[in-house]
């Protein structure tokens, strides 16, 4: 066991968990922040998405340790009081069904709105197909969480 | 996944030390690869020793002869490298494909040249572009750094700190993927360099990155996409498998070539 | 239409929980003391079980118990089984295997379970399941369907020679021959709809709770049924009786089909907690997913179709084999047969059908209904065909269907289904219009000089759902009756809870039904909320597949909901002196019609629970249950128009337009069932271009993750354009059809029929990948021998 400090949704946090500990484990077994979710073993579907420093990284093909010393943000911590634009666009727009791929496609969002406007390109519909590629959902065609993600870029 | 003890290292110093004080040690770069590797229990280290943190491994710069990236940068550091966009822009356009945003985030040159999978799309650059790979050790050509499939010139505990790319007079890639893993099926970049042009095909050779001669010669004489057609591109030593066989693969190394040239 | 009521695009009530993470899904659950289960796994198709070592893997760290096949009998753990008996034409029963949980003295294909592990973590118990040491003495495997027939095959279960579980027929044999014999045309066709993975994102799991002191079981899992989950562990596998049982299927992140039936797992925790007196969880992982989630379609299918000169079928003759892998699923004997040879009129009328069905063992997961189940098979082959006699006659695709639809109802097809209603000619106008197809032809030119090849394919589904009256699903050889049940309670301060039976994992019956009762009550919306999903709250219900909930579940609820308005205007008859007659329930208020005379709705939940002044004889309260059994299916129908782009260089291939013409009948909230479209569209194209399991000819399953089976992902769909048709079901009190599986009937026909148009080359089966495309674009039959 090694202590392990970082913060997550702006609280700091010390847990002594061993090695081989993911950080969606950490986050989900050990912070009980379920939002978090675990759909594959070979990161492909990005229902784990969370965000460290503000970057997406699917938290099942990351040790708990490498997030040593770094903010992580989950789906419970991206409402300031008020929902986040990406959530509200995901229930004004059918963005969700089972709600199952729904965090990890919510962190992808805010990502690439955040990253499309800072390196000051335009996110359109075919850029987001292609910036999804990493996220996986069953239930909705896409159709909607691309409508949603649209929604949201305007609105970010 | 095995109990695994996890090791954070500030220096290279520290991390060899801690690589040979383990009894079986991985050293951890991105973990996009190992970590799933490991997950499946197909892997079963005793200690990971994280090497993101030293500051001797990270980096990019660049001057006249090329570009120096550390082994520790990510994809997405490289594919938004200023430096890299300038110098090799070929390498910026290939690191901004590889996986997907979060595995770029994560993911970096150094822990994918280590692992040398197949499927991955810096072996091509790195034998396409003529590049070498600067270890704690020594200085590896291209042409001797790739043995075969996740087989490597790195000798146990050896470690990469960088990778040295020449400053190609113009090159390109394209490649088709994996439509399930979206790993590159079939991936080819085109150099023309000061040694002359070099083609390396990488996710499709049953022995990994090769670089093909017959496409080097027709572009040598005539860089162009008609020059692609009239070369032979036999199925010999490529993969066989349920996404594509021998002879699809034969036939997108053509068409990815030519869509090389085209980028180029 | 208020703005919450039928037909509104109310958001939904149940997204809060999911964008802000706080859903609540089994593996979410965790209780005091729990321990973690881990199975032992058959690496092997097809083996004897000679032995299992477990003293290694009892000795190490963490470790509660190992346990296996002949403790679990041992303990009086009934075999799975399937509950719908299917006859052979010659009268004899089906050949049910037995299937244990955990395997006793056989395994039948790779991941089939011999021995669990339960330990203090999850880490551990694999680690521990790894040091189990089975004496497995190999057996040759038998993959592929056909080759399951041949002669010296590998026999899968004794009990089944040949590996023949029935040999079914429906139609009229002879008769069929006569027409296609005198037919001006015939076209034949090999149509082979290939296997799939449901993959629901949500792994399943389970977490099983005993409690000594009550002998009393609860179950978290990842169902769609909860209810029929508890009478099959309690009356067919023995695992409780039904009130010593409670199952929980709390937030499900998708079904499909896959998370219908009860599952070894399941059962397996449930006696392991009893057995360790401790709380027994278990998650699959994707690659266990892959391994024993049960399969879809794998049918092969040798069909021929007549027409007469007039471009009118005469006949259609049907073969097919059906591979239903190593055990026979809880339904897996419905769906080749009466979801599937039931459907092969499609929306044509044809006097003269038969359908011959085998189904097989092979040594593969077992196969059973997804999203769709049989009808995706029956609308596949239809619309392959209607689409391949077109092009071999010469005539429009579309207009040739025209000719032979349906258009007088009701309507009896030779293969027993009456359809109810429908405007099959309507779909497909509505479809061209909004599809362009008379532009089509210019788009395929413009397309051509950017040197891409451009197709467009139809596909006029029908499908039968509102699965089902129960007295002719019994008739049939169904074990259970297919009714739904609802309960309305009005509380004393008004506000209302609908407890039903249906389940939504992902369908938003939370906004959907409480569309229904806000409005029939004329309440806010936000006083209505809609309880499911546990067995200790919700008395009965048969749960949600064949897009049963709004035809079935919602009936119950308006049944319930008449019983309500029936004694509120009884109350407030009594309360304003007036007659019932002339109550009304409007404006949020009971009132006496034309007058100002009214009671708050809240009111007369007061009065109902006061009880102080009611009607004479009237008992208090206010709350009435109902359970509904449907007359008939109901047919939802329509037209789908595909257009698709293909890259002749690499073969690469792209829907670039997808039309949808829908008769769902009554839509309550069209953005929910737009929503079920473009997700059935979605599973649709994937099947068409890129899913498909494979097992190589050991058994081996080769596309046992996302790095070999392709999920669509948003890339592969494109926006699609949605437009409806409605006839109202006449059959149920809504006049609903059902929604949900439609897109997974409709696309992959429409998608095929695009591709080859576009590639001139009518032979390429599913999926049609790049590779595929590009040989056929060569003219190349050198078949791979991956393929």
């Amino acid at each position: 066991m090694t202590d392990l400090t970082l913060t997550v949704n702006g609280k700091r946090v010390t847990r002594d968990v061993p090695g081989e500990t993911l950080l969606s484990e950490l986050l989900r077994e050990t912070l009980r922040l379920t939002g978090t979710h675990v759909g594959c073993d070979t990161s492909q579907c990005g229902a784990c998405a969370v965000h460290m420093d503000g970057k997406v990284v699917k938290a099942c093909t990351m040790l708990a340790h490498q997030a040593a010393g770094t903010e992580i943000t989950t789906i419970e911590g991206l409402a300031n009081g008020e929902l986040h634009p990406m959530q509200k666009a995901f229930n004004d727009n059918h963005g969700l069904q089972c709600g199952f791929c729904t965090p990890g496609m919510i962190m992808a969002g805010v990502d690439m709105v955040q990253r499309y406007k800072a390196e000051g390109k335009t996110l359109d519909e075919a850029a987001i197909r292609h910036e999804l590629e990493g996220n996986l959902c069953r239930c909705t065609g896409y159709h909607n969480i691309v409508k949603s993600i649209q929604q949201a870029a305007t609105e970010m | 996944m095995y109990p695994v003890k996890y090791h954070r290292a500030t220096s290279v110093d520290e991390a060899k030390a801690a690589f040979t004080s383990a009894s079986e040690a991985r050293f951890l770069a991105g973990g996009q690869t190992l970590l799933p590797t490991m997950k499946q229990h197909l892997a079963a280290p005793s200690d990971l020793i994280d090497l993101r943190g030293i500051p001797d491994l990270a980096g990019i710069s660049a001057d006249g002869d090329g570009v120096r990236v550390g082994a520790m940068t990510t994809h997405a550091e490289v594919a938004q490298s200023a430096e890299v966009k300038e110098a090799i822009p070929v390498l910026a356009h290939m690191a901004s494909t590889i996986g997907d945003s979060a595995v770029r985030h994560l993911g970096t040159m150094g822990g994918s040249l280590a692992n040398n999978d197949v499927a991955a799309d810096y072996p091509a650059a790195v034998l396409g572009l003529n590049a070498t790979v600067v270890t704690d050790r020594r200085e590896i050509a291209a042409e001797d750094y790739f043995q075969g499939l996740f087989a490597t010139a790195l000798e146990e505990g050896e470690m990469i700190v960088a990778v040295r790319y020449p400053r190609p007079e113009r090159a390109g890639y394209a490649k088709q993927t994996n439509p399930a893993s979206r790993y590159p099926m079939v991936g080819v970049l085109v150099a023309k360099t000061g040694g002359g042009v070099r083609v390396a095909v990488t996710g499709t050779g049953q022995d990994g990155v090769f670089r093909h001669q017959g496409l080097e010669q027709a572009l040598s004489s005539d860089w162009s996409q008609g020059a692609v057609d009239g070369v032979e591109i036999g199925e010999e030593g490529l993969m066989n498998d349920i996404h594509a066989s021998a002879d699809y693969r034969a036939h997108l190394i053509r068409v990815m070539a030519k869509r090389a040239v085209a980028a180029s | 239409m208020s703005d919450t009521g039928i037909g509104a695009r109310v958001k939904r009530k149940e997204d809060k929980r999911f964008i802000t993470g706080k859903g609540r899904y089994t593996d979410d659950v965790r209780v005091d003391n729990q321990a973690y289960a881990a199975f032992v796994r058959s690496p092997h198709a097809h083996a004897r079980v000679n032995g299992i070592d477990t003293s290694a893997a009892e000795g190490m760290e963490g470790v509660i118990a190992v346990l296996n096949g002949n403790q679990l009998t041992g303990d009086g753990i009934g075999n799975l089984i399937c509950g719908w008996a299917v006859s052979s034409k010659d009268g004899s029963p089906m050949n049910m295997g037995p299937w244990s949980a955990l395997a006793t003295d056989r395994v039948r294909f790779v991941g089939d379970a011999v021995a669990v592990v339960i330990a203090e973590s999850q880490a551990l118990a694999r680690i521990a399941a790894e040091a189990v040491e089975v004496d497995y003495e190999e057996l040759p495997a038998v993959v592929q369907a056909d080759k399951a027939l041949a002669d010296g095959a590998p026999q899968v279960h004794d009990n089944a020679p040949g590996n023949l579980i029935y040999d079914w027929e429906i139609g009229d044999a002879a008769a069929t021959d006569a027409a296609l014999e005198g037919a001006h045309h015939i076209t034949e066709m090999k149509v082979v709809n290939q296997r799939l993975s449901p993959n629901p994102m949500e792994p399943r799991s389970a977490v099983a709770i005993f409690d000594t002191a009550e002998d009393h079981y609860t179950l978290y899992t990842t169902s769609q049924n909860p209810h029929l989950a508890r009478l099959v562990l309690s009356a067919f596998y023995n695992v409780a009786p039904e009130h010593k049982l409670r199952v929980i299927a709390p937030d499900v992140g998708g079904g499909f089909g896959a998370k219908i039936y009860i599952y070894p797992e399941e059962i397996t925790c449930l006696w392991a907690s009893m057995k360790t007196g401790r709380s027994v969880k278990w998650t699959g992982d994707r690659a266990e997913s892959f391994m024993t989630d049960m399969h879809g379609r794998d049918h092969i299918t040798t069909a021929r179709m007549g027409f007469d000169a007039d471009g009118k079928i005469t006949g259609f003759k049907v073969d097919t084999i059906a591979n239903f892998g190593a055990y026979m699923s809880l339904f897996s004997s419905a769906v080749p047969t009466y979801l599937y040879a039931t459907l092969l009129s499609g929306q044509y009328d044809i006097a003269n059908i038969h359908c011959n069905v085998r189904a097989v063992y092979t040594n593969t997961v077992p196969v059973d209904a997804y999203r769709g189940a049989g009808r995706p098979e029956a609308c596949f082959l239809i619309e392959r065909m209607m689409e391949t006699a077109a092009r071999e006659m010469g005539t429009d695709p579309g207009e040739l269907r025209r000719k032979n639809f349906i258009d007088t109802f009701p309507h009896e097809t030779p293969v027993i289904m009456t359809y109810d209603a429908g405007d099959f000619s309507g779909n497909l106008d509505k479809a061209k219009a909004a599809a362009d197809v008379a532009g089509f032809a210019q788009r395929r030119a413009e397309a051509e000089s950017r040197g891409k090849l451009r197709g467009l394919g139809y596909s006029c589904y029908i499908e039968a759902c509102g699965i089902a009256p129960s007295a002719a699903v019994g008739s049939l050889g169904a074990g259970v009756g297919l009714w739904e049940s609802a309960e309305v309670r009005v509380n004393p301060v008004g506000t209302i809870e609908v407890l039903t039976g249906s389940h939504s994992h992902g369908q938003g019956h939370e906004t959907t039904f409480a569309q229904i009762v806000a409005e029939r009550f004329s309440q806010p919306i936000e006083n209505v909320s809609i309880v499911h999903g546990d067995t200790d709250k919700v008395q009965f219900g048969m749960g949600t597949y064949g897009s049963r909930s709004g035809a079935v579940g919602m009936s119950a609820i308006v049944k319930a909901m008449d019983k309500v308005e029936a004694k509120v205007k009884k109350i407030a008859a009594h309360t304003l002196e007036a007659s019932e007659d002339d109550i009304v329930i409007e404006g949020g208020v009971v009132k006496v019609a034309g007058t100002d005379r009214e009671m708050g709705w809240h009111e007369v939940g007061l009065a109902a629970y006061t009880g102080h002044n009611l009607p004479d004889g009237m008992e208090p309260g206010l709350k009435e249950g109902a359970f509904y059994d449907p007359v008939n299916f109901t047919f939802p129908a329509g037209c789908y128009i595909a257009e698709v782009e293909i890259d002749p260089d690499t073969g690469d291939c792209k829907v670039v337009q997808f039309t949808a013409a829908d008769d769902f009948g009554t839509i309550i909230n069209p953005m929910i069932v737009e929503g079920q479209v473009h997700g059935g569209v979605a599973q649709g194209i994937g099947q068409a271009m890129l899913e498909r399991v494979v097992y190589d000819d050991d058994g081996q399953l080769i596309t046992g993750s996302y790095m070999d089976y392709q999920m669509p992902r948003a890339e592969d769909v494109p926006f699609l354009t949605i437009e409806h048709n409605t006839t109202v079901c006449p059959n149920n009190p809504l006049g609903i059809k059902g929604c949900g599986e439609a897109g997974a009937i409709g696309a992959p026909p429409a998608v095929i029929n695009a591709i080859t148009d576009a590639i001139g080359d009518n032979d390429i089966q599913m999926p049609a990948t790049a590779q595929k495309i590009w040989r056929a674009l060569k003219g190349r039959q050198t078949a791979m021998a991956a393929e």
